[in-house]
């Protein structure tokens, strides 16, 4: 659907209640995400980002304000319909790869077909494809915990977009790898939005990081202080502070 | 998502912990093994106990003299004389009595060529085969006629030719002496084995009761019988034979009002159902244990699976992300739960059939293992998993993913 935001945030609130407190995560965030966009969040931790990815995720709902995905109000959904658009339309990559153990990383990229309803001739086809696509076609049969990390991140982010989602959300993808593995993962990501047009909305606190993106939305307090293109960001120092 | 991908996912998980997975049947794998055994053990019991009691004769009813009274001093039962080979044919015209012999029975020795044997030597009918259910193994058993004529002939069990014929000749037509009167041999009976009392019921020579009593006890004229056998037509009859046998021989022996019976009538179905009974209230005790072990094995496999679904949370959380249902999830661990007592309980139906073979082995009676027994138990197991299983799956699909996905 050309013109239509993958995802559009409208006065989003997300509390939660912690013993009789009511923290406020998320404090009346506007936001939109074009397709074919890459963006950063970025901000402290304790900033609400992770949270706003878990809303925009469809793991958890906000407690106000409208959440319009692929141009669909997610308000009104079941959990099972939220399951579907996730295992259909999103991908996830976490800090920590969470592949699954003792399993081969092949059968890790055909896990989110399984719940897709993916026919199975085609599963083990397109899962070989993802792992071309991310450069370790080679690791298919490779037990997932016998790899390095770097390794196990790109076997990840084929399990994310082996389904062709609208959007690839990625939680410090690079929070657990060497300052190597994180330039050739953030090389991956950026191949990823600019050969294949995917759409990535990563969270990180690493500027380095953070710059690799197109563009760059700060938070903090659970509000958004800065949206803008990367030049801009950097330029006002908006990082540093 | 179809139920072929759950197995799927069930069995790469069970596969994956496979080392966890054999501990977690075990309990279900004893469980379902001992329910096997148990209920085996039980039925070849009952079949060895019944299959003794029936091999005494069909629908066996025994009459024996009662005990008298001399001056005071009262002998035991079978001690009197007072069964007479008329009292035989008269029973045998009661409705429902399919045959009757009379017994006349010593212990003497008897000799055979250079051999000779202490044994038991039996007067009966020619329908003692009838009423024994006994077998020949080669030759012919005497006639109606030989009982007329108190023929000398004779008819060996198995052990009675073993000590006589060691050399393993044909003993048919030859010459046995009785208390020094020849018997000529003309069949062999098929070898019976023990009694339920243990006693060696091959150790016998039989021959007709009208030879016994005229030609080797001398008791013809007014002589006595020490036992008459009587067969029912059927089982269900046995009781009203009974009653007619004793209303009979209190007539002909002219017993009125409340004098003793100077006879008795016995019955084997009553001691039959004595013994199947209590074979079958052990069968309910060791079936009860059985089921014990069953539930042990099933909050087994529940603990293991609790345990499982807290390692394995970041997984869950994992799976929920990339778009399963909490359906799915908990299916996804049911299933687990389910082929774990499934696969746990077939290789415990393996175990039980060798276990009740060997068991059968040791207890020299027939293997019997009853396909319903080997249903429930697989059954009752396969049941277990999904009660046991149903917790922790639920557990596993109420997860909150984010949390789930934070878990260290």
């Amino acid at each position: 659907m050309p013109g239509v935001p993958v995802v559009r945030l409208v006065g989003l609130h997300k509390t939660y209640a912690m013993g009789d407190q009511d923290v406020v995560a998320i404090d009346g965030v506007d936001f939109t995400l074009e397709a074919g966009e890459f963006v950063a969040i970025m901000g402290p931790s304790g900033s609400g980002k992770s949270t706003l990815m878990h809303v925009i995720g469809l793991l958890t709902r906000p407690s106000s304000g409208q959440y319009f995905f692929d141009g669909q109000d997610v308000s009104a959904l079941s959990a099972d319909e939220l399951a579907d658009l996730r295992s259909r339309r999103l991908g996830f990559v976490f800090q920590s790869y969470n592949l699954l153990p003792r399993t081969t990383a092949l059968e890790n990229v055909e896990l989110p077909m399984i719940y897709a309803g993916v026919d199975e001739r085609e599963q083990q086809k397109r899962a070989l494809d993802a792992l071309e696509v991310v450069g370790v076609p080679q690791m298919a049969q490779h037990i997932s915990n016998q790899m390095s990390g770097g390794q196990q991140q790109r076997v990840a982010i084929a399990r994310a977009l082996v389904n062709d989602p609208s959007l690839i959300l990625a939680d410090e993808p690079t929070g657990a790898l060497d300052t190597k593995s994180s330039a050739e993962i953030m090389d991956l990501f950026t191949r990823l939005n600019a050969e294949h047009g995917m759409t990535i909305l990563l969270v990180t606190h690493e500027p380095d990081v953070g710059r690799r993106a197109k563009r760059i939305v700060t938070f903090r307090d659970g509000k958004i202080v800065a949206d803008g293109p990367t030049a801009e960001i950097l330029k006002d120092g908006a990082l540093q502070g | 998502m179809n139920v072929k991908v759950l197995l799927r996912i069930a069995w790469d998980a069970i596969v994956r912990n496979h080392a966890r997975s054999l501990l977690t049947m075990l309990g279900m794998i004893i469980g379902v093994a001992a329910v096997v055994i148990t209920i085996s053990i039980g039925v070849g019991a009952r079949e060895a106990v019944s299959a003794q009691i029936t091999g005494l004769g069909s629908n066996l009813v025994i009459v024996i003299p009662g005990s008298v009274n001399l001056n005071g001093v009262r002998t035991g039962t079978g001690g009197a004389s007072t069964l007479t080979p008329d009292d035989g044919l008269a029973i045998a015209k009661l409705p429902k009595v399919a045959a009757v012999t009379p017994g006349v029975g010593m212990h003497t020795q008897v000799v055979a060529g250079e051999n000779n044997w202490y044994t038991s030597v039996n007067g009966v009918a020619p329908t003692f085969t009838y009423i024994r259910e006994w077998r020949m193994a080669s030759g012919s058993f005497f006639t109606d006629a030989d009982d007329a004529a108190s023929a000398k002939v004779c008819v060996l069990g198995q052990t009675v030719i073993e000590n006589l014929f060691p050399d393993g000749e044909n003993p048919l037509g030859k010459t046995v002496l009785i208390r020094n009167v020849p018997f000529t041999v003309i069949g062999t009976l098929v070898r019976k084995g023990q009694s339920a009392s243990g006693a060696d019921q091959d150790d016998v020579i039989l021959i007709p009761y009208t030879a016994s009593m005229q030609r080797l006890t001398g008791t013809w004229f007014g002589g006595f019988v020490s036992v008459i056998a009587v067969s029912a037509a059927d089982q269900q009859s046995i009781p009203l034979v009974q009653t007619e046998i004793v209303n009979l021989l209190r007539q002909r022996h002219r017993i009125i009002g409340g004098m003793e019976d100077d006879f008795d009538v016995r019955n084997l179905q009553d001691i039959a159902n004595a013994a199947a009974s209590s074979a079958t209230t052990m069968e309910y005790l060791l079936a009860g244990v059985a089921v014990v072990s069953l539930i042990v094995g099933g909050i087994g496999i529940m603990n293991i699976m609790l345990v499982s679904v807290t390692e394995r949370t970041r997984e869950i959380g994992l799976r929920i992300a990339v778009g399963a249902r909490s359906l799915s999830i908990l299916l996804q661990f049911l299933i687990e739960a389910v082929v774990l007592s499934g696969v746990g309980g077939l290789i415990g139906v393996v175990l039980g059939v060798i276990g009740s073979g060997a068991v059968a082995i040791f207890g020299h009676w027939p293997m019997a293992i009853p396909i319903e027994g080997v249903l429930l138990a697989f059954s009752f197991a396969a049941l277990t998993g999904i009660f046991f299983g149903y917790y922790p799956a639920s557990k596993a699909a109420h997860l909150d993913p984010i949390e789930a996905l934070r878990f260290e």
